[in-house]
């Protein structure tokens, strides 16, 4: 119980509390510039979903059993993280492409032109990042990890449903365009900063 | 740190990377799948705007189904005839003759020629407008609002607000159907380009309520349609319609028109 119990706490924090997006001001270019319809950034959110989820579980593998393993050089190997991490989230993503479009084209057209655009994404590597930060283990990493990105998906789908309606508002026209889109992000991450008490 | 610990770092991230390619360049071999040559060709010939005109998921959609054999080489409204030549140069097939289009707007009805029912102040957008009462402030519930929505809409600046209705840059326009679409009172249509006789409304009402709210509506007399000799003019629920395929703009039409809104 007590397991489940903290995994929750952990998804729920890292989705609403400490949202990737608004709180800890990571993945931005997406959130910024995919959000123009609701239809692609569901489908942006999508992608990072399924990239972060996979992403997490392998860079966990790979601190375990080579970065972090006290073996190798007594666990000295952490400060290369960052590096080690970015080549592999990039040969991640490259894999995955390739694998889908092969196995799973349904997927592959869905996800479509999102797919690479994450490759380096700084929201992936920040999540791979921090669950080293942490300490977290394998399982808890994965579930940080697909909740940060449920809580990207989120953001930038009600991102999306705004700036939709902002369209047809009658904007100053120094204010059109990204300053209008900005402002509602500020305005957005003052909301969610209402989550702070939860946890 | 010593120099061991440097050549460590350095046989870590090499391996990794090594490893990285190793891996992608067999699995590439592994997963690879056959895509058409021609796919690419179409792309490269097509105009890269992606708009969306010839209804695909932008400029590779349509290539990918043209190569499919899905789509007709004369696919793009962008490109027209040109490009469509050109990509039956590819897919070794006769393109026939396309036609240059252009979008034409069915209304005259300027400030001064069509009254408004009452004033708006609600936000500037055709769409928003015609939802208000009597399908928005102009008194003929058929015409054009003038709020601009095909403005925004055209990818190309090819159509603007001219004294209160949308008026068609004939040469800039691409005929992508951007604005059909997106025009509440489905105004717009697309004629052919070299078409010179047009009528210039769009208003079912019969002829004694349409003068009451515009000077320059089709009051549905039949005056052109007894006169055009190719039979090309029909008029239906009180409105003149002109078919491209037998008009022969000899401009008979237009003459005698009582209304002037045939124009030639």
């Amino acid at each position: 119980m007590g397991e489940i119990q903290n995994l929750l706490l952990i998804a729920v924090g890292s989705a609403f509390v400490n949202n990737v997006v608004l709180s800890q001001f990571l993945g931005i270019c997406p959130f910024l510039g995919v959000s123009k319809n609701v239809k692609t950034a569901a489908g942006m959110g999508g992608a990072v979903v399924f990239v972060i989820t996979i992403a997490s579980f392998v860079t966990g593998l790979i601190y375990k059993f080579i970065l972090g393993n006290p073996n190798i050089m007594g666990g000295e190997l952490e400060y290369l993280n960052t590096i080690v991490f970015i080549l592999v989230i990039a040969a991640l993503v490259q894999f995955v492409e390739m694998f889908l479009k092969k196995a799973i084209p349904s997927l592959y057209n869905a996800l479509g032109v999102y797919l690479p655009l994450i490759t380096t994404n700084c929201a992936v590597l920040g999540v791979a990042l921090t669950n080293v930060q942490e300490g977290y283990g394998l399982l808890t990493g994965v579930v940080n990890g697909f909740a940060t990105a449920a809580g990207f998906l989120v953001s930038i789908v009600l991102m999306a449903g705004i700036r939709e309606k902002i369209e047809y508002n009658d904007i100053t026209e120094s204010f059109q365009g990204t300053p209008i889109v900005l402002v509602t992000a500020g305005l957005m991450a003052i909301a969610f900063f209402g989550f702070s008490g939860l946890i | 740190m010593s120099i061991t610990g440097i050549i460590i770092a350095a046989v870590v991230v090499g391996g990794t990377g090594l490893f990285i390619g190793v891996f992608l360049g067999i699995s590439g071999k592994k997963f690879a799948i056959e895509t058409d040559e021609r796919e690419e060709a179409i792309l490269g010939v097509l105009p890269g705007n992606n708009c969306g005109g010839c209804g695909y998921a932008g400029c590779s959609g349509l290539a990918a189904a043209i190569a499919a054999g899905e789509a007709e080489v004369g696919s793009c409204p962008v490109g027209g005839a040109p490009v469509a030549e050109r990509i039956g140069k590819i897919m070794g097939i006769d393109a026939g003759k396309q036609e240059r289009k252009v979008a034409f707007v069915k209304c005259g009805g300027t400030c001064e020629k069509a009254k408004n029912e009452y004033q708006y102040f609600g936000i500037t957008d055709c769409i928003m407008a015609s939802q208000m009462q009597d399908g928005g402030s102009k008194g003929c519930a058929y015409g054009c609002l003038g709020y601009g929505s095909c403005v925004k809409a055209c990818p190309f600046d090819a159509i603007h607000i001219v004294d209160g209705i949308a008026v068609v840059d004939k040469e800039a326009c691409k005929s992508c159907g951007k604005c059909v679409e997106v025009c509440p009172k489905h105004l717009i249509e697309l004629i052919p380009y070299k078409q010179q006789t047009f009528v210039q409304c769009n208003s079912n009402e019969k002829g004694k309520a349409l003068m009451s709210v515009c000077e320059v509506g089709c009051i549905g007399c039949r005056l052109c349609e007894k006169n055009c000799e190719a039979g090309a003019v029909t008029v239906n629920n009180f409105l003149a319609h002109i078919d491209a395929d037998k008009c022969t703009n000899c401009g008979v039409c237009a003459e005698k028109c009582p209304r002037k809104i045939i124009r030639g």
